[in-house]
């Protein structure tokens, strides 16, 4: 059998069993990136020979019985927003262009822990702002499935490089759906952990109260796998949380009997596209034969998500953001005089164009004046949307929709029109605002072979309840890969 | 008739807290380390790296709340102030704004005008910046973060105060409730302790409050003084002749005894402040709250009246004692060993403050142990030393915490008690100041003073001088 066309977890006991080497598997991985990186660019840093003698000391390791989880030997993508001790970590930005952290993200150390070998750092939108990874500063990401496409963003080059085959899974942040929009644009399967899951330390910040690090996988069983190995309370991180119940492979059940699915109308209105429409519907409907209760609702609120979204998250992105000034690491620009003119030409010359709108949205409803207009507003709406999700988990175990509007558009299409990108996110940005966990799962393509998603919600502490029934979909929809 | 102008002062006092790490991150606060050792990712503002609060700063902030008589929030939360400047590694600073720890609370001063209580707006928790220091030579400046994340709180008093003795009176009584609680060693000269005086004047008689400014820079209790009679002077004279006092910070020269301006409220920043999503709401429960109530120490009022209901010694001793809590706890401590109040007060407020004042040094920084003081009271006591040994042991007690009665023993100063010897010493004395004997015998008492010198000099000090005296008289 093909190396590349192992799971992660399959790739684990082949490894376990002597069939194949971490070598071998990094080989693999590496002569699949020769071959592929030219047309998707899925990474912005790989180191090779370092690589393959970590994948060589991880095989040693198993070799001599002190590594023995289900990922040992697996190699791993890590998006390039977390910290990775002595290698580049560049969000996708010149201004952290040549910055290499002097510690690991806690989510990174756990996977290293469990014997996952980093092959590099994967493209994305710039500190994680945009939908289709052509923010970066490192160029853009392909659609593996056509590169005419944008792989979705912000984890763009994470979705890509699982879907490409250039890494066994990978790890992704989502602040308004940036891990479930790419996955279900590139046809795998992604999961946002309830907020405080995964430890925010070492995750370079975007929009503190949103962000959360999640895996991009090629099945559900994986995707359960790593959530186990990353999901740890971090005293590091004030806002994470101590779970009793991270056994989230024990989710691994075929079987939807007797669970509530609402589907709200909201999420088929105007500006969702009848393919996608057609295939989430499809997918409800195989649900509800397998014995799953599906039942139409109103969710309420959901035209409020977007502007409430984009004034917290850029509110709490233009302070984090302000590190970056030239001073103490990362990009200087050449010429300046004094130090006002230093921080503003360090930026100016630093910072792209999506980064800046989002810095200047946010220093605009933070400031004085605006304050209790802008923000403050839409602190009291994240906490009414908040509510409207109680009280749909209130009847329903899970809530089934779209993962976006339509599948992956052509390149060059979204950036002229942001307005038209931010309205994108309607589907996935409401779930942060509420901190709850959602998953992307393929459930079919539209008549250009692009991949669609659906996406179950879930309240608080839930991933189990989304894992079972993702689990149980993709038993029923079959294998879902590339024809190469 | 001139117009009479009254001055309106209200203080924003920063106290360093005591803590042994800092407020977000497990890093040393202790001064003076070599530039940027004290510090990890999250002090230093790396990508990636968050704060965690450390609980023993909101115990002090609370403590110093409730001495004050404040509220407390019991659900406060943190905000971060946005500004860029090196010296702040995150290019904010998180403090509170919205829900501070304390607020509402107050504390009575006495001044010669007579007694008066002085409103606190707030006190909140807030972290320090790091330090900027330029190199002239290089032409650059450089950061060191030490400082950064050393916990801070600041106490925003009313506009309360009249005068300068006021607001010494004012600050003296905070020091001394921080002192107390040990949240901090409140030193001006050290940054430890750091005001900045808002000040506007107005005719007496009038409700409205004036145009204020806000001092910085201020080191000293004098500077604060100097500051304060400099400043309200101004401000007269611009509205006297006409003009108006603008709302502005200055900051004070020391040297210069002048201040200047240095940024209006035209170029006031937007510090675009909000709750930081970094850390959790800080919840204080009753039960938390109770433990910090029931570990309140003894503060000095109480104590003051302790001691005159306990101690037989006088009320100016007892002022000066418990004006710092180090020496209120050595005289406790050392009258716990020896039962001795009078003598450690005696010893205390003599030889100690002498010492102290010679030395230029705060009672905080006494290093001699109540065992030890103890010891040589008990030397004194038992005539084993004489009282000028005891105050020569004194002081190298007082320099090197020695233990009295190891170095009397090793040194050999214990007083000779051999009366054989010293009537051999007097004599040979006697026969030697034939001209003091005679003077003596004419009825010049002063004599035998020449004599006992002489006596005590041939003994190296180790003489009982009563002894002397009375051996001298039956010889002569």
């Amino acid at each position: 059998m093909d190396i590349l066309s192992y799971s992660a977890v399959e790739l684990a006991a082949a490894i376990k069993e002597g069939k194949v080497t971490a070598t071998e598997a990094m080989e693999a991985v590496l002569a699949r990136i020769d071959e592929k990186e030219k047309d998707i660019n899925a990474y912005v840093t790989i180191d090779r020979e370092a690589v393959l003698k970590a994948a060589k000391a991880a095989q040693e390791k198993i070799n001599a019985g002190e590594l023995t989880g289900p990922l040992a030997g697996v190699p791993v993508a890590i998006k390039d927003n977390m910290c990775t001790e002595g290698m580049l970590t560049t969000c996708s930005s010149k201004i952290l262009g040549n910055f290499i952290p002097t510690f690991s993200a806690e989510a990174v150390i756990n996977l290293e822990k469990a014997g996952a070998v980093i092959i590099g750092k994967t493209n994305m939108d710039e500190f994680a702002m945009g939908s289709t990874t052509e923010t970066s500063a490192y160029g853009v990401t392909r659609n593996p499935w056509n590169t005419e496409h944008v792989p979705g963003g912000s984890s763009g080059g994470s979705a890509a490089a699982v879907a490409a085959g250039e890494c066994f899974f990978a790890l992704g942040s989502d602040t308004g759906g940036s891990i479930r929009q790419p996955a279900s644009f590139c046809g795998v399967v992604g999961l946002k952990p309830t907020y405080g899951t995964v430890s925010r330390y070492g995750l370079v910040a975007y929009g503190s109260s949103l962000d959360q690090i999640g895996p991009l996988t090629k099945d559900v069983t994986d995707c359960a796998v790593v959530m186990e190995v990353i999901a740890t309370q971090d005293a590091k991180d004030s806002t994470s949380v101590k779970r009793e119940d991270t056994d989230f492979t024990s989710a691994l059940v075929a079987d939807v009997k007797g669970m509530k699915i609402g589907i709200p109308r909201d999420y088929f209105g105007e500006g969702l596209d009848a393919e996608v429409k057609d295939a989430v519907l499809a997918a409800a409907k195989a649900l509800e034969e397998k014995g799953a209760v599906v039942e139409e609702f109103d969710l309420s609120l959901v035209e409020y998500a977007i502007p409430t979204y984009y004034t917290i998250a850029a509110a709490e992105a233009s302070s984090n953001l302000e590190r970056f000034d030239g001073i103490k690491y990362g990009y200087r620009t050449e010429n300046f005089e004094g130090l006002h003119n230093m921080y503003k030409k360090t930026r100016s010359e630093g910072f792209g164009a999506e980064v800046k709108r989002r810095i200047m949205l946010g220093s605009f409803v933070l400031s004085s004046g605006y304050y209790d207009a802008y923000y403050l507003k839409a602190l009291k709406v994240k906490a009414m949307i908040k509510k409207a999700f109680d009280e749909a988990f209130a009847k329903y175990d899970l809530i089934l929709g779209p993962v976006a509007p339509t599948t992956a558009p052509k390149l060059g299409e979204s950036l002229s029109d942001p307005l038209k990108m931010y309205l994108g996110d309607i589907y996935t940005i409401s779930v942060n605002l509420a901190g709850l966990p959602g998953i992307s799962v393929p459930c079919g393509k539209d008549s250009k072979g692009l991949p669609i998603g659906l996406q179950f919600i879930a309240d608080s502490f839930q991933e189990k309840k989304l894992i079972q029934a993702a689990y149980t979909y993709e038993k029923i929809r079959g294998d879902f890969k590339i024809e190469n | 008739m001139a117009k009479q102008y009254e001055t309106v002062i209200g203080l924003e006092v920063h106290v360093e807290l005591a803590t042994k790490t800092k407020i977000f991150c497990g890093c040393s606060t202790a001064f003076g380390g070599a530039p940027n050792t004290h510090t990890c990712p999250v002090c230093t503002g790396m990508p990636g790296s968050l704060p965690v609060l450390n609980k023993q700063v909101v115990n002090y902030a609370v403590a110093v709340g409730l001495a004050t008589n404040c509220d407390i929030t019991q659900y406060c939360k943190f905000d971060r102030k946005n500004y860029f400047y090196p010296d702040n590694p995150q290019n904010y600073q998180i403090s509170q704004l919205y829900l501070p720890i304390c607020r509402n609370g107050h504390v009575d001063i006495e001044t010669s005008e007579g007694k008066k209580s002085v409103g606190i707006h707030e006190i909140h928790m807030e972290e320090d910046a790091g330090k900027l220091i330029h190199d002239e030579w290089e032409d650059c400046s450089l950061v060191d973060y030490n400082r950064s994340g050393v916990p801070l709180i600041e106490i925003v008093s009313e506009p309360d105060m009249r005068s300068a003795e006021e607001v010494i009176a004012y600050l003296e009584k905070l020091r001394m409730i921080v002192q107390y609680l040990g949240a901090s060693d409140c030193k001006l000269n050290e940054g430890s302790m750091r005001a900045d005086v808002n000040l506007s004047v107005r005719e007496v008689g009038a409700t409205e409050f004036g145009t204020r400014t806000e001092m910085k820079n201020l080191n000293s209790f004098r500077a604060i003084t100097h500051a304060i009679e400099g400043e309200r002077e101004r401000q007269i004279d611009l509205l006297e002749s006409g003009q108006q006092v603008i709302q502005e910070t200055r900051r004070w020269d020391d040297a210069k005894e002048y201040s200047y301006a240095m940024r209006s409220k035209e170029d006031a920043q937007d510090y675009r402040y909000f709750p930081d999503p970094d850390l959790v709401p800080v919840y204080i429960s009753d039960e938390w709250l109770a433990q910090i109530k029931a570990s309140q120490p003894e503060f000095r009022e109480e104590k003051m009246a302790r001691y005159k209901a306990e101690y037989d010694i006088p009320e100016y001793d007892i002022g000066i004692i418990t004006d710092s809590k180090h020496m209120a706890d050595l005289f406790e401590e050392t009258v716990a060993i020896c039962n001795q109040p009078k003598k450690v007060s005696n010893w205390l407020m003599g030889e100690t403050l002498r010492l102290l004042k010679e030395k230029n040094m705060d009672p905080e920084d006494i290093i001699f142990s109540p065992e030890n003081l103890a010891k040589l009271i008990g030397l004194a006591d038992s005539k084993a030393i004489n009282s000028s040994v005891a105050k020569e042991v004194f002081e190298v007690m007082f320099d090197e915490n020695i233990d009295p009665e190891k170095y009397v023993e090793e040194n050999g100063l214990k007083t000779v008690n051999d009366e054989g010897a010293l009537r051999k010493t007097i004599e040979e004395i006697i026969a030697a100041n034939p001209q003091s004997v005679e003077d003596y015998h004419n009825g010049k008492e002063k004599a035998i003073g020449f004599l006992v010198g002489q006596t005590m000099k041939a003994m190296k000090g180790k003489a009982d001088p009563g002894m002397v005296n009375q051996i001298l008289k039956e010889l002569l």
